[in-house]
């Protein structure tokens, strides 16, 4: 582990909700082409830490951010950077679907037609669409509303949209929590064919997805990073005794 | 034991019939309030139509006011109303949906953007009488705009724009946060998240809100006065700085005459204002079904 290269790497990283320490002084690697799962319970901070990853913290009134995250050994919150384009280079994917209110294929092709993309629209959205495993179900009705998808194709459709931006890293906010246990499997599945190709990160409250789909695991509690390492060790082998009594449900 | 329960039944029926007759008894209240007011309003309607329907043909819509009732008509009025309201439009739809773009999607929360929504708010609610004072001191007097169509424009664009603010701000709110950062997570920028997401969202609302502003406009009456429409015009605006009339005090003026058939006259110019109002709203419930079909 020591021999790969963090994407992202939070050093020494705090936000705070006014005088509110939400994360406390986290230092965390994100692996290139790995899964990295954040667990912990609800108000932990997780979700926090993972909208900071691509600076949506931005659009919450009232946060800060002390310490570093570096992209690429650049630093995320240095005054040079353009937000925009960190979000164009590190996507997202929310909790609850959230499709424009457009046709399934403007809801693809939104992103790279703002973005200045020139090429081809329809051959980037198909693929994008296959990539999500969306491709079969929606080919024949690419002009029809995102709204008349189901729930866990919405989400797919999401992860399409996200995906057609061809984006470093996707972050994931609890993608698979308001969705049924078919669409959740569905989902996973797509993560181990995605890493081939994207470094994700996943915040789930969901203990066996994180161990069926994650590389590598970080256990948060109280804003604080309490263990961190190889997704096998966390689960089976945990340093900390209260990552132990979380992964085995005895809290949270 | 089966007695003390059929008398906890009974006594269990007897407050769900009671709770029962409340829950129709504020049905019938409310049923009884809204009739009320239709019933109003069909009165109201039917005796301007009983007074003035005869009156309303061609030659009423196409005559100049005249001091014979049988040729006077209101075609100034009709006129320098379409200016009035197409000026004011140009003037209030642009600054009012601008600014509440401004508050809604650029401006900090912090005290002084509540300070200034309080007092739009504030402002919606002042009487159209001082907004004419307002007019005739700024735009008639210091501005030297003299009675002109750009003046009265100008004016009721003032009286106007808190409602068109509040109506699109309203409509801004009521677009989903999700929408926004769903945007933004894909690397748009402030103004192409407004321009593709938000806008299209709120376009019915904000429609809506403008054309019941104008509305608003068309029947306004005591700020003209204020400053200065003439009330007796035989010539049409040819240009934004010529003097004007319109219909709301073509018809006050009308119902002022003592004599019984310019109060005839008035009824057909108050017919001919319903109109216009009436087809400005359908206007409104069109664009509001369609936006809420897509």
């Amino acid at each position: 582990m020591s021999t790969l290269n963090p994407i992202l790497n939070a050093k020494n990283l705090s936000i705070f909700y006014g005088d509110n320490e939400a994360v406390k002084s986290i230092s965390l690697p994100i692996y290139e082409r790995k899964i990295t799962a954040i667990i912990g319970p609800s108000g932990c901070g997780k979700s926090t830490f993972l909208r900071s990853l691509n600076r949506m913290n931005d659009f919450i009134d009232g946060v800060t951010h002390k310490g570093e995250i570096l992209f690429n050994d650049e630093n995320l919150y240095h005054d040079s950077v353009d937000p925009v384009e960190v979000r164009l280079r590190i996507g997202m994917v929310f909790q609850k679907a959230n499709p424009f209110p457009k046709s399934i294929f403007r809801n693809v092709a939104w992103g790279p037609n703002i973005n200045g993309f020139e090429g081809n629209s329809e051959l980037r959205v198909e693929n994008a669409l296959k990539q999500a495993a969306l491709w079969e179900e929606v080919a024949d009705r690419l002009d029809d509303s995102a709204l008349n998808l189901s729930g866990g194709q919405q989400q797919r459709l999401c992860i399409a949209r996200a995906l057609a931006m061809e984006p470093e890293v996707i972050l994931m906010d609890e993608p698979c929590s308001a969705l049924d246990p078919v669409s959740t499997a569905r989902i996973e599945d797509l993560l181990f064919e995605l890493k081939q190709k994207f470094t994700i990160v996943i915040v789930t409250h969901n203990m066996q997805q994180a161990a069926r789909v994650s590389d590598y695991t970080a256990f948060m509690e109280n804003g604080v990073l309490v263990e961190f390492g190889e997704t096998d060790q966390v689960f089976t082998r945990p340093k900390e005794s209260r990552t132990e009594e979380y992964v085995t449900g005895r809290f949270g | 034991m089966s007695d003390s329960s059929t008398q906890g039944s009974e006594r269990l029926n007897a407050l769900l019939r009671k709770r029962q007759f409340r829950s129709r008894l504020f049905e019938w209240v409310c049923a009884g309030v809204t009739g009320l007011a239709v019933v109003i309003l069909a009165l109201l309607l039917q005796d301007v139509f009983v007074d003035g329907y005869r009156w309303v043909d061609a030659q009423f819509l196409n005559s100049f006011p005249s001091r014979f009732p049988e040729k006077a008509g209101i075609k100034s009025a009709l006129v320098g109303t379409l200016w009035l309201v197409s000026f004011t439009a140009l003037i209030a739809i642009p600054t009012g949906v601008l600014a509440a773009i401004y508050l809604e999607e650029y401006a900090p929360k912090n005290r002084l953007t509540h300070f200034i929504e309080i007092n739009i708010a504030n402002l919606a609610g002042v009487p159209s009488i001082v907004f004419g004072i307002l007019g005739l001191a700024i735009f008639v007097r210091f501005f030297g705009l003299g009675r002109s169509v750009i003046a009265g424009a100008l004016t009721m664009s003032l009286l106007i724009l808190p409602v068109i603010i509040i109506a699109a701000k309203e409509a801004i709110r009521s677009v989903p946060n999700s929408l926004r950062l769903a945007a933004f997570a894909l690397g748009a920028t402030r103004w192409q998240v407004i321009r593709a997401h938000v806008l299209p969202s709120a376009l019915p609302g904000i429609l809506t809100g403008i054309i019941l502003a104008l509305s608003r406009a068309i029947g306004e009456t005591a700020p003209l006065i204020m400053i200065g429409a003439l009330t007796f015009v035989a010539f049409l605006p040819e240009s934004p700085m010529d003097e004007f009339t319109a219909l709301p005090i073509q018809i006050f003026n009308w119902t002022a005459r003592p004599q019984e058939t310019f109060h005839e006259l008035a009824a057909g110019g108050i017919i001919v204002l319903l109109t216009v109002l009436l087809l400005m709203n359908a206007i409104a419930v069109y664009i509001r079904y369609r936006g809420s079909k897509k």
